[in-house]
């Protein structure tokens, strides 16, 4: 049942001047006709909203009311970008590569402001895309010395999307070696920080796309989601992350880690930002056959800010608390941030529930077998013979074993051992077809509690940051921290993590993410929900040390 | 990187990306092949002309004793315009790697989406097959590692083929009895080419060429039901005769896009397992299938007749046409682990009633009913086979009948005259300006008496060549053959007249001259009197001037 959002008298649009999707105007002016029904003349006799609280703005409408009222430009708006980018850089490591072109890039922007011709929905926005994603005018490694300088012939469909908007691709972004990890130290580069605590991981497996965003690198940022690799490392980061359904986003030039699992994902510093860019890059492509032709909502204009905590604007709205995420081996402090995440949907007017996943605790190995079944097969290309690093030799077989053993990290191998033996003669109806199964199971857990709520709500992951090195020699311990994440993507549903509360640690305390997942293509229930959850967000300020006082 | 693989390679210049990037490479890859997928070339180029003498003479040796199980794998290489997965086209002959694209080169990022070409012509063939079609089948992936395949895995079909439990049914040459056989079907599904590897001379490097990667197939797997070299070849030319028919492919064995690859095995009657089975490649002709498996038959039972059966063991063997033997290729330990899954990049192939049902509609007559039909005409078996072995002869033979002219007659002129015209050109029929309308007209003009025999092949020659009608060219040529007997008559006198010398040596009982006053008198006549008649009255002057 779709849930109601109550019309007070304080809902209030965004920025009701620039707007990005002007090609779907009548579609959103329906959807304000729904959503402020009856109370435009209320609205109208309001004065500017209250400022008390600080809440999260989007930086991409900011950076377009910017260029069209001529404040500012975008060589400035990206100046300044790039000189915060090299700054915190040599801390960070949060990029494999940064865009040569990105200034002249901003100029073009400028000379269309000067034109007068239409912007883009991205113009003169700084991405950053995760390194799996085909570029063709910059290296694309993913993470692996296999692909070391691997240029490649053509731009991933989300990168045409992305350019085709305006937006300038700032550059490549580490990562976990072809997405296989969850800290960004299984790149075969370098190792990423995280801007809130140097000394911890980032997450990963987007690791980079992440403390990009969340350092101000750059505005948003792509990522890829294979078991919680964008949600994770945005609880970690303190940023939006958002892993749509599988199938919302074409797949096509993002190199294959685990292909009935893998998503193109969005990190953002604002759940509006977020919307803009998901919608940006959504949609059917023609070279991704699993990619879906359903419409794509505008889920940037179907967004609305309010300034009351007072309205109840969630009120009826359906929440289920996963338990098996809130028990034995989950910190603390991150149980009791996600249970004031949970009082305070209560108190935006939410039923919150209590519901189990009876299925929760198998999607682990089920996820581990399917995902590196996946992967020995994807990787096989990678083989020294057509592009990426050879290591020759007389044999041809010492060729593909050379070139192999020398180009993949640990991590990769690993995974490739694991699922070519799962996927052998004998043993293929104990691993990969079990797997199926209780992949089919968690599908139907996941169908039955969709019944019963809305949206359900978990940890993004079961700690905040660790400290880097901590988990390297424990890859058990390091798989057990996709607890979290990986059943969403055995089930295919979308997912958004919010920044909801810190733990302890570091200089500030660490970032703690609240995950909300809801059922197939309805990300649009998501950021509305997260949209209000982040409005309504009191005294916290998801802005991490290393950007300064300066930065608001 | 991609397009400079090897030495010598030329790149594709159509890329987005600098060539420069592709070049990264500039040493050729070394690495020492076994030259155990040896490249297969075209030989003596033998073409649906069997020489029966290997089978005959199998039969006059000892195989008494042996039962013979031969199965038969086929690789049919799809006439879509484009490849399976990707929009690249497939022109055979083209300089190595210039037609594929990041998706059949197996690039980092690249999606496969299917043709559905590719599905149409596997329902069809299905269909013609006699199988029955899932209506849900998957693709899955074979994998293994070899550099002529690009992403280390071959997207197949594995556990449910688009067609199951076919029946094919052939009818054996006369010359071996002509008896009507049915072969089973165990399985049609789709899959994709591989590329192919150039090896240096020297051998101390290779070469790939992706063109061919991503190239659809349908494989067609046999159920173990010939027991001869002959049997298999028809089974093979059956293949051929249906995918030309249904225009799925052009079934050229020469260029690999009929491929068979053979399960031969023999054991001693009585015994109930089989024996160990060789599997025999590198076949380009049906002619060297059915020498291939005979000798490979012959190996097996003179092994076993010198008790040395557990030399047989299970390998792949290549037919050498050179030296007319199988050899070692390589030996098969254990079996390999494809560790096929499903392909996660491709959804199901899902099939409607309604889809079936317009392919199935849409069906050309097959080889067979087609020999049914000409059997029920009349037609001998030899007529029979040769005029559907063909199907535009076929069709030709068809619409010339329709025109009014005598199905065997019209069987006559195609199998004699007009085949050995097409054989001396080197045509098809449909390269031929003759139309089976003005066929039909030739024939009803002898029958009728119009023109002579001789008068109709020099017009049918005329008509080959250079096209128009019979009635036209009868005219131009003054060629109406002559039934007046008055002037039969004036000219067996001329002709007598003008010949004493011979007249009085037949009178002398040399009546075998009445040959040459015939002759003479058909030339006088430009060809065009009327033979019988000819002969009659030339006979009846020259007895009554006894
Ligand atoms: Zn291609």
């Amino acid at each position: 049942m779709p849930f109601l959002i109550q019309s007070p008298r304080l809902l209030l649009p965004p920025h009701r001047l620039p707007l990005p999707f002007s090609r779907s105007l009548g579609r959103s002016d329906a959807v304000f006709r729904r959503l402020f029904n009856g109370v435009s003349a209320a609205s109208a006799t309001l004065s500017s909203p209250p400022t008390t609280v600080e809440t999260p703005f989007s930086e991409i409408l900011s950076i377009r009311d910017s260029l069209l009222s001529h404040r500012r430009t975008a060589s400035e708006i990206a100046g300044e970008y790039r000189d915060r980018l090299h700054k915190v850089e040599p801390q960070l490591h949060s990029f494999l590569h940064v865009s040569e072109t990105a200034m002249q890039e901003a100029e073009a922007v400028d000379q269309m402001v000067a034109a007068g011709r239409e912007l883009g929905p991205l113009a003169g926005v700084f991405v950053g895309v995760k390194d799996n994603i085909c570029t063709v005018d910059m290296p694309s490694t993913g993470g692996s010395e296999i692909l070391k300088d691997y240029r490649p012939a053509y731009d991933a469909t989300v990168v045409t999307r992305l350019r085709d908007a305006g937006a300038i691709v700032v550059g490549k972004t580490n990562l976990d070696e072809f997405g296989m990890g969850g800290s960004t130290e299984g790149s075969g580069f370098q190792v990423t920080a995280n801007p809130w605590d140097l000394s911890r991981v980032p997450g990963g497996s987007s690791g980079g796309s992440a403390a990009a965003v969340s350092a101000r690198q750059c505005v948003v940022s792509l990522g890829s989601d294979t078991g919680g690799s964008v949600r994770q490392p945005a609880s970690f980061c303190g940023v939006v992350g958002m892993k749509p359904t599988y199938g919302r986003v074409s797949r096509f030039g993002l190199m294959a880690y685990a292909s009935s699992l893998d998503a193109i994902g969005c990190f953002g510093s604002s759940i509006s930002d977020v919307a803009i860019l998901l919608n940006v890059i959504s949609g059917h492509d023609k070279f991704d056959s699993t990619s879906s032709k359903r419409d794509v909502p505008n889920f940037a204009e179907e967004l609305v800010s309010l300034s009351n905590i007072e309205a109840k604007p969630l009120k009826g709205l359906r929440v289920g608390l996963i338990r098996e995420t809130i028990g034995a081996g989950v910190d603390a402090g991150v149980v009791s941030a996600i249970h004031a995440a949970g009082s305070h949907l209560e108190h935006l007017g939410c039923v919150l529930n209590e519901v189990s996943l009876p299925s929760y605790s198998l999607g682990l190995p089920a996820y581990y077998i399917l995902a590196s079944s996946e992967a020995s097969s994807n990787l096989s290309r990678y083989d020294g013979i057509r592009f990426g690093n050879q290591v020759g030799s007389e044999e041809l077989s010492s060729l593909y074993g050379n070139s192999r053993a020398n180009g993949f990290g640990d991590e990769v191998k690993m995974r490739i051992l694991m699922g070519t033996y799962a996927l052998s003669a004998g043993y293929y109806d104990a691993y990969y077809k079990r797997a199926q199964q209780v992949r089919t199971l968690i599908q139907k857990c996941f169908k039955d509690a969709m019944n019963e709520n809305d949206i359900l709500i978990s940890p993004a992951a079961p700690t905040a940051a660790y400290k880097i090195g901590e988990k390297t020699d424990d890859p058990l311990a390091m798989y057990a921290g996709d607890i979290m994440t990986v059943n969403v993507n055995l089930a295919g549903l979308p997912a958004l993590v919010v920044p909801c509360g810190f733990v302890e640690g570091g200089q500030v305390g660490l970032p703690v993410g609240l995950q909300m997942i809801a059922s197939a293509f309805r990300e649009d229930i998501l950021l509305k929900v997260g949209h209000i959850f982040e409005q309504t967000r009191q005294g916290y300020r998801f802005v991490p040390p290393i950007c300064g006082d300066k930065y608001s | 990187m991609a397009f400079v693989f090897f030495r010598g390679i030329r790149s594709n210049h159509l890329m987005v990306c600098p060539l420069a990037n592709f070049c990264r490479r500039p040493t050729a890859v070394y690495c020492a092949l076994q030259n155990s997928r040896a490249q297969v070339r075209p030989r003596n180029v033998i073409f649906q002309e069997y020489s029966h003498t290997s089978a005959k003479k199998l039969k006059e040796k000892n195989m008494q004793g042996y039962e013979v199980i031969i199965g038969i794998e086929t690789h049919v290489q799809l006439a879509t315009i484009t490849k399976a997965f990707c929009s690249c086209p497939y022109l055979y002959g083209s300089q190595p790697n210039t037609n594929i694209c990041p998706v059949c080169m197996g690039l980092p990022g690249t999606l496969p989406i299917l043709n559905s070409k590719v599905v149409a012509f596997a329902v069809k063939l299905a269909l013609a097959l006699n199988c029955d079609l899932s209506m849900t089948s998957k693709f899955d992936r074979k994998q293994y590692f070899y550099p002529d395949l690009p992403k280390g895995y071959q997207i197949s079909q594995f556990d449910i083929p688009i067609g199951t439990k076919g029946v094919v049914d052939v009818d054996l040459p006369i010359e071996f009895g002509g008896e009507h056989k049915r072969f089973g079907i165990t399985r049609v599904h789709m899959e994709e080419d591989a590329g192919k590897l150039l090896h240096s001379d020297t051998g101390s490097y290779s070469q790939v060429d992706l063109n061919r990667a991503g190239v659809p197939l349908l494989e067609i797997v046999s159920e173990p039901d010939m027991r001869s070299g002959l049997e298999a070849a028809e089974y093979a030319a059956e293949i051929q005769r249906l995918v030309r028919y249904l225009g799925v492919s052009n079934g050229n064995m020469q260029e690999g896009s009929l491929r068979c690859d053979v399960n031969v095995s023999i054991r001693p009657i009585g015994q109930l397992e089989f024996g160990t089975k060789v599997e025999i490649k590198n076949m380009n002709s049906f002619s060297a299938m059915n020498k291939a498996i005979d000798y490979e038959i012959s190996r097996q039972v003179l092994l076993h007749n010198q008790g040395q059966s557990n030399q047989i063991i299970q390998e792949t063997r290549l037919w050498e046409e050179g030296y007319q033997k199988t050899v070692t290729m390589r030996k098969k330990e254990g079996l390999a682990d494809y560790r096929y899954f499903p392909e996660p990049d491709i959804p199901d192939v899902v099939l409607t009633e309604d889809y079936v049902e317009n392919i199935r509609r849409s069906l050309p007559e097959l080889p067979e009913a087609k020999r049914r039909r000409y059997e029920n005409m009349g037609l001998s078996m030899q007529d029979v086979l040769f005029l559907a072995n063909d199907s535009s002869v076929a069709d030709f033979f068809d619409s010339t009948v329709g025109k009014g002219a005598e199905a065997k007659l019209v069987a006559n002129w195609i199998m004699c005259d007009i085949a050995a015209y097409l054989k001396n050109e080197h045509l098809s029929i449909n390269d031929v300006k003759l139309t089976p309308l003005e066929l039909a007209e030739v024939i009803v003009s002898i029958k009728g008496g119009i023109i002579s025999g001789k008068i109709g092949k020099e017009i049918l020659f005329e008509l080959l060549a250079n096209g128009g009608t019979v009635q036209k060219i009868i005219e131009e040529k003054d060629l109406v053959q002559i039934v007046d007997q008055g002037a039969i008559e004036a000219m067996v006198d001329k002709v007598l007249e003008e010949n004493p010398k011979q007249l009085q040596q037949y009178h002398g009982g040399k009546t075998k001259l009445q040959g040459y006053f015939a002759g003479q008198v058909m030339k006088e006549s430009k060809g065009k009197a009327n033979p019988t008649l000819l002969n009659t009255i030339l006979l009846e002057k020259l007895n009554a001037k006894s």
